[in-house]
């Protein structure tokens, strides 16, 4: 794998790139206008059963039988599943790309074994010809459940005398296995510096507890697989996901056959965000398959999605942070408590690793605890954990500039992490943008706006996601016609398979509508690693690269054969190759050639990189409270962001407002509301709230280039960070509206009021 | 069961006919006796807007309606908005303000964008959005599908004049 | 989905004898943008779906000077194109407006969202306002109710088996009056209301003094409420704050509000007070701009 090429970025800026930068219609858009495009529930597979999952009622509660006779004896009935048809995998963790995974409790999350840990928790399941038969024959299906107590806050569940959700979970506790169970799986600290010398010398020191409510990634097409188990044991799985690999590892891990055994196709995918990287319906919808000899497609109603998939954790916080006189940071201390749902394992180290990540903190001391709680497993959700943090600590250092009245913007440059901050849990930074997002969003025409008007505030925020790179690859073959056939493994959530094919088209100097991209299955392309952690653009991005610098190799080969003149005569330039005496062949003229003599030309990347940057925003945003009623307006938001080099741009602005407007629900509204019974109330899009066209106003996007000297293209992952500082934004904005400092998400219309009228009385 | 039955209904100018039960929603017939998948399916209870399909030129959301009604009615789908090999402007719009992300919520709004011009031609941005709240996406932040909508809209009147103009003799 | 039949009548009778020949088994379904997701959650369990819409007195949209009927089918994307209802009736089209989206306006009628008689529907404060009656049908005959005695509980009313809400009659609007549906969403749409008024205020001829009003609640009870005290309180008083004030209060006494998903018990009390002022304000305006 070559080093980044620095010949292909001018020092002054300017833009040197013939396809980088530019806006061309993405190659699968016709597709997706016209309704041609099959997303993972559009596949009919002939022979097709429909299956159903039996789900528990219970929040908590011990499995003493499954009776599934009168649902077997119902005609058109094909098979019947229960946790007992899959394979036990042993207690092992593996990576899964973003975040490890204990695949036991995967696969009895998949389906439970002896206890039911939250409401939803898929408990059997049926394959029938109709999928209305289907679902009387699971509502046959009798389980005989001993009902036990259940907790679903993850400080209740924290007390010692909460009902315990595993008896042998044991805390460990900074290293150490405890010896009594507990809720609390793990506590770990991350420390740098002494934090009480460092708050002996603040002048101002603010300390403030959060809580945050479990909230859904929310995307738009319900999980859904659809399996088919041959005779011969080999299986095909054809589903919406973020990682074909990753699926096809679960799926081989949970059924009991060789990972070689499983060729998963990824279908089209209706958003993701983090969601849709852990297995929920594939191994079910393998034994079903196995068990009927037929193809079995299993499709979540949306109350499934959102009682039983991986839902963002809620949690609490505690955050400390100290001020010198001169307005710098002197010492941040945090307590986060993240729930885990029903089995170990939330982000809570990823909220530890980015609470401080955006300032240079000379002593922190940073506290996780995963506790787990009667939910739903949760999951990543688009930078996970990242959000909480800065909510807690971007509102906090608000209060902190008003006390010293430094304005939020100076404040966060003068205290800005660069390249050479260490992190509380230890990295430096190489070099990063947090600077100049902030920069950015001070030069805004936004910020320079003043606002006016009564009930109206401005907010300030800024965020941090670390990048992944992990494992890609491609291959890319010549055309008679020259065009490249691009073919790689990282599904397309967002245009990217077009962010991909631009990076080969830069590389080989042709058109980015001259480059076929596919996204092909498993078996059909080198592993590649999930379409998660802002990696695509980045890593995938530089296998096409490899690819394409691998093409330049053989054609400069090939056209030294022609010339017969020695390939170190030869350079690959300009699209074509050159040499001595105007020898000159473009990219179609040395197709043509390959076609006509000789081996064809394949071009192979694979690569692992290092060199990925992390990402920084910063927010500004304008609202309107109306203080009769605690609703809250956006009048105007802008998001800057330090994105590295903006392949696409359309499609960098779209991450940076999808991930702007997803974290305004999580703001404002959305939130999952349990009952005492721990039974989720709200698990429609009705009462789950996530902003409506109506609900916004247009979104700005700042682009920030600050090339990551990392990658070949300078590219970062952008698609994270978007979500991170918006609830803090707009609570900061909500103070300056109407005086009131909100510490709970969501700052809906009720708890606003609530914290108004205490004001006023 | 309840016996199945005939239902004779337009799909996209085309005659069809099919046999379903009382129990089927025109989204489940649409995606599973017809094999039309553009359709999308988000929520089944009305919410999202993924399901939007034209039912005598109105927008409606076809998890909540039976496919027993509509019979002798006019549908048209997403497959049936681009005429012959060409995109209508809508979709045209869409493509070129990267209006899509993840590109499961399209549909439902190319249908409703559809019905919103043939009501308002040339919606404000406001109007815009709120013909366009039952139609949920979670990728773009509506953003550049609000600015897709509104150059439909231009799109749709330039070549509308155009005609015209063609038209006037002067 | 549960399994069912289907039968869509052209007649009342035919609609009556079908709803009242199975026990409890036959229900009427409009729009169906509420009963087909009850059906599908288990919440209603009907053997028979019988489609009113093809039936031709359940869509007439008729305005005159006897004033308006508005048949139980009638979608509400047909209300609110119509310039005569949007002056004469403008609660029932801020209602007809906002319930669910363009999709469910499409197909949701009045009618139903009546007879579904949720306590926070959308339309039911403003037909309680606009002093509107239902007509009924049923094996017996016909029958009529005031809209405020309709609902009898959360998703209950007086409907009894073999009975079908024919249309919706509402008085010709008094001159001098103006009327208006407003809710509190936490969004901006496609939210069930959190609390509602739907109200209606008559001016004196010379617009100094309130002559009548109505004013109705939603989503404060196990109905729809008529606010009888709260409208009474305006009569003979000078519009604005002070006296909205009165109503306001009266109208919060009555409100019996639960805690839930979408809101407090205070948060509704008070809002339900900010809506009625809002609400009045917004209807002397309107009565103001017609007179």
């Amino acid at each position: 794998m070559s080093t980044a090429n620095n010949d292909l970025r001018n020092t002054n800026g300017q833009s040197k790139y013939k396809v980088i930068g530019t806006r061309p219609v993405r190659h699968d858009g016709v597709d997706k206008v016209t309704g041609r495009a099959r997303y993972g529930a559009d596949i009919h597979p002939s022979g097709l059963l429909y299956g159903v999952v039996l789900r528990s009622p219970h929040a908590h509660a011990r499995i003493r039988a499954i009776d599934v006779s009168k649902a077997a004896a119902l005609p058109g009935v094909r098979a019947i599943v229960t946790n007992k048809d899959l394979q036990d995998p042993g207690n092992r963790v593996v990576e899964l790309g973003e975040g490890a995974v204990n695949l036991r409790h995967l696969n009895h999350n998949v389906l439970a074994a002896d206890k039911v840990y939250y409401r939803g928790h898929a408990v059997a399941a049926v394959a029938a010809d109709s999928i209305h038969i289907a679902e009387q024959a699971a509502a046959l299906i009798g389980v005989d459940y001993e009902v036990l107590p259940c907790v679903t806050d993850v400080q209740a569940a924290m007390d010692p005398k909460a009902p315990l959700l595993h008896a042998d979970l044991v805390t460990d506790e900074l290293g150490k296995m405890g010896s009594r169970p507990s809720n609390i799986a793990k506590h770990f600290r991350f420390e740098k510096g002494d934090v009480a010398t460092g708050f002996a010398k603040s002048k101002v020191v603010v300390e403030r507890e959060f809580k945050t409510a479990t909230v859904h990634q929310g995307y738009i097409e319900p999980q859904n697989a659809t399996v088919m188990w041959n005779a011969d044991d080999h299986i095909t799985v054809w589903c919406s996901t973020q990682g074909s690999f990753t699926v096809r590892q679960q799926v081989a891990e949970l059924v009991g056959v060789p990972i070689s055994n499983v060729k998963v196709v990824p279908m089209e995918i209706g958003g993701g965000f983090g969601g849709k990287i852990r297995v929920y319906l594939e191994p079910i919808a393998a034994v079903l398959s196995r068990k009927s000899g037929a193809p079995v497609k299993v499709v979540m109603s949306r109350a499934d999605v959102f009682e039983a998939t991986g839902p963002t954790p809620g949690s609490y916080m505690k955050l400390k942070l100290g001020v010198d006189a001169s307005g710098m940071i002197t010492a941040g201390e945090a307590s986060i408590a993240f729930e885990s749902g029903g089995f170990p394992g939330s982000p809570v180290g990823a909220a530890a690793m980015c609470v401080f990540a955006c300032y240079e903190v000379p002593n922190g001391k940073i506290d996780g605890y995963d506790v787990v709680v009667n939910r739903p497993q949760m999951s990543a959700y688009r930078a996970p954990g990242a959000t909480q943090a800065a909510f807690a600590l971007e509102t906090v250092v608000d209060e902190i500039c008003e006390q010293l009245k430094i304005d939020p913007v100076e404040f966060r440059l003068k205290n800005s992490a660069k390249e050479g901050t260490r992190r509380v849990d230890g990295p430096v930074f190489p070099k990063i943008g947090m600077y100049e997002s902030v920069l950015a969003a001070r030069d805004s025409d936004h910020y320079r706006t003043p606002l006016t008007g009564k009930f109206r505030g401005r907010g300030v925020a800024s965020g941090f996601w670390f990048n992944i790179g992990l494992k890609s690859c491609c291959t890319a073959t010549v055309n008679a016609d020259g065009k490249v056939s691009l073919v790689e493994g990282s599904t397309d959530i967002g245009g990217s398979r077009t962010s991909i094919a631009m990076q080969l088209a830069e590389t080989l100097g042709i058109s980015a509508e001259d480059v076929v991209p596919a996204v092909v299955d498993t078996d059909s392309v080198g592993y590649t690693d999930v379409t998660g952690g802002s990696r695509v653009t980045f890593a995938t991005g530089w296998a096409a690269y490899e690819a394409a610098r691998d093409i330049q190799r053989q054609m400069v080969l090939r056209a030294a054969q022609v010339w017969e003149r020695k390939p170190e005569e030869l350079k690959y330039v300009d699209g074509g190759v050159s040499g001595p005496n105007g020898l000159r062949m473009n990219f179609q003229q040395l197709a043509a050639e390959v076609q006509k003599h000789g081996e064809p030309v394949v071009g192979r990347g694979a690569v692992d990189p290092e060199g990925c940057g992390g990402a920084f925003a910063t927010h500004v945003v304008d609202v309107e409270v109306d203080p009769d009623t605690g609703k809250v307006e956006i009048l105007r938001y802008t998001a800057t962001q330090d994105v590295g080099t903006a392949i696409h741009p359309s499609y960098v602005e779209g991450q940076i407002q999808g991930g702007v407007v997803q974290g305004i629900g999580w703001a404002l509204n959305e939130e999952y509301f349990y009952d005492n019974q721990g039974v989720m109330r709200n698990s429609t899009f009705l009462d789950y709230r996530m902003p409506t066209a109506l609900d916004l106003p247009m979104i700005d996007p700042v682009i920030v280039e600050v090339p990551n000297p990392g990658h070949p293209y300078g590219v970062r992952g952008v698609g994270e960070v978007p979500i991170v500082p918006p609830p803090a934004a707009i609570a900061n904005a909500i103070y300056h509206a109407v005086g009131v400092r909100m510490q709970e998400l969501p700052m809906s219309p009720p708890r606003l009021l609530k914290q108004i009228l205490a004001k006023k009385n | 069961m309840a016996k199945k039955r005939v239902v004779s209904t337009t799909i996209n100018g085309k005659a069809v006919e099919l046999l379903c039960e009382p129990r089927q929603t025109l989204l489940e017939v649409l995606r599973d006796n017809l094999d039309l998948t553009g359709t999308k399916e988000g929520c089944s209870n009305g919410n999202c807007g993924a399901c939007t399909v034209l039912m005598n030129g109105r927008p409606v959301v076809s998890c909540l309606v039976l496919a027993m009604e509509a019979e002798g009615a006019t549908l048209e789908t997403i497959e049936g908005v681009a005429k012959g090999g060409d995109l209508d402007p809508i979709q045209q719009a869409f493509l070129e303000n990267a209006a899509l992300q993840c590109g499961i919520c399209t549909p439902g709004f190319i249908m409703s964008t559809k019905a919103l011009l043939a009501e308002n031609p040339n919606p404000t941005e406001q109007e815009a959005r709120f013909y366009l709240a039952g139609n949920l996406c979670r990728c773009t932040g509506y953003d550049k599908i609000i600015r897709a909508v509104l150059d439909s809209a231009q799109r749709r009147l330039s070549t509308q004049a155009a005609a015209q103009g063609g038209n006037h003799s002067s | 989905m549960r399994d069912f039949d289907y039968s869509a009548p052209t007649s009342v009778a035919e609609a009556v004898r079908l709803l009242n020949q199975n026990p409890g088994a036959g229900r009427p379904m409009s729009g169906g943008t509420d009963l087909i997701d009850q059906i599908r959650l288990g919440r209603h369990q009907p053997d028979l779906v019988v489609d009113i819409k093809r039936i031709p007195e359940l869509n007439i949209l008729e305005l005159s000077s006897r004033g308006l009927r508005l048949g139980s089918a009638v979608p509400c994307c047909r209300i609110y194109g119509d310039p005569g209802i949007s002056a004469d009736y403008a609660a029932l089209v801020d209602s007809a407006r906002i319930i669910g989206g363009i999709q469910i306006q499409s197909r949701a009628s009045v009618g139903g969202n009546l007879c579904n008689s949720g306590p926070a529907a959308d339309s039911i404060p403003s037909l309680i306002a606009l002093g509107a009656r239902a007509v009924i049908a049923g094996p017996s005959g016909m029958r009529e109710v005031p809209v405020e005695e309709f609902c009898t509980g959360p998703g209950k009313n007086i409907l009894q088996r073999g009975e079908v809400l024919v249309e919706l009659r509402f008085p010709p609007r008094a001159p001098h009056s103006g009327s208006h549906y407003r809710r509190f969403i936490p969004r901006n749409e496609m939210d069930i209301a959190v609390v509602s008024v739907g109200a209606v205020v008559e001016l004196e001829a010379n617009g100094d003094k309130i002559r009548s009003a109505r004013i109705a609640l939603g989503a404060v009870g196990p109905t729809p409420l008529y606010a009888r005290e709260a409208s009474q309180i305006l009569v003979g008083k000078t519009p604005g704050p002070e006296a909205f004030d009165l109503a306001a209060k009266a109208a919060q006494a009555i409100t019996t509000p639960i805690d839930d998903m979408r809101g407090t018990k205070e948060f509704r009390r008070h809002v339900a007070g900010v809506l009625v002022h809002r609400a009045l304000e917004e209807c002397v305006q309107r009565a103001r701009k017609l007179a």
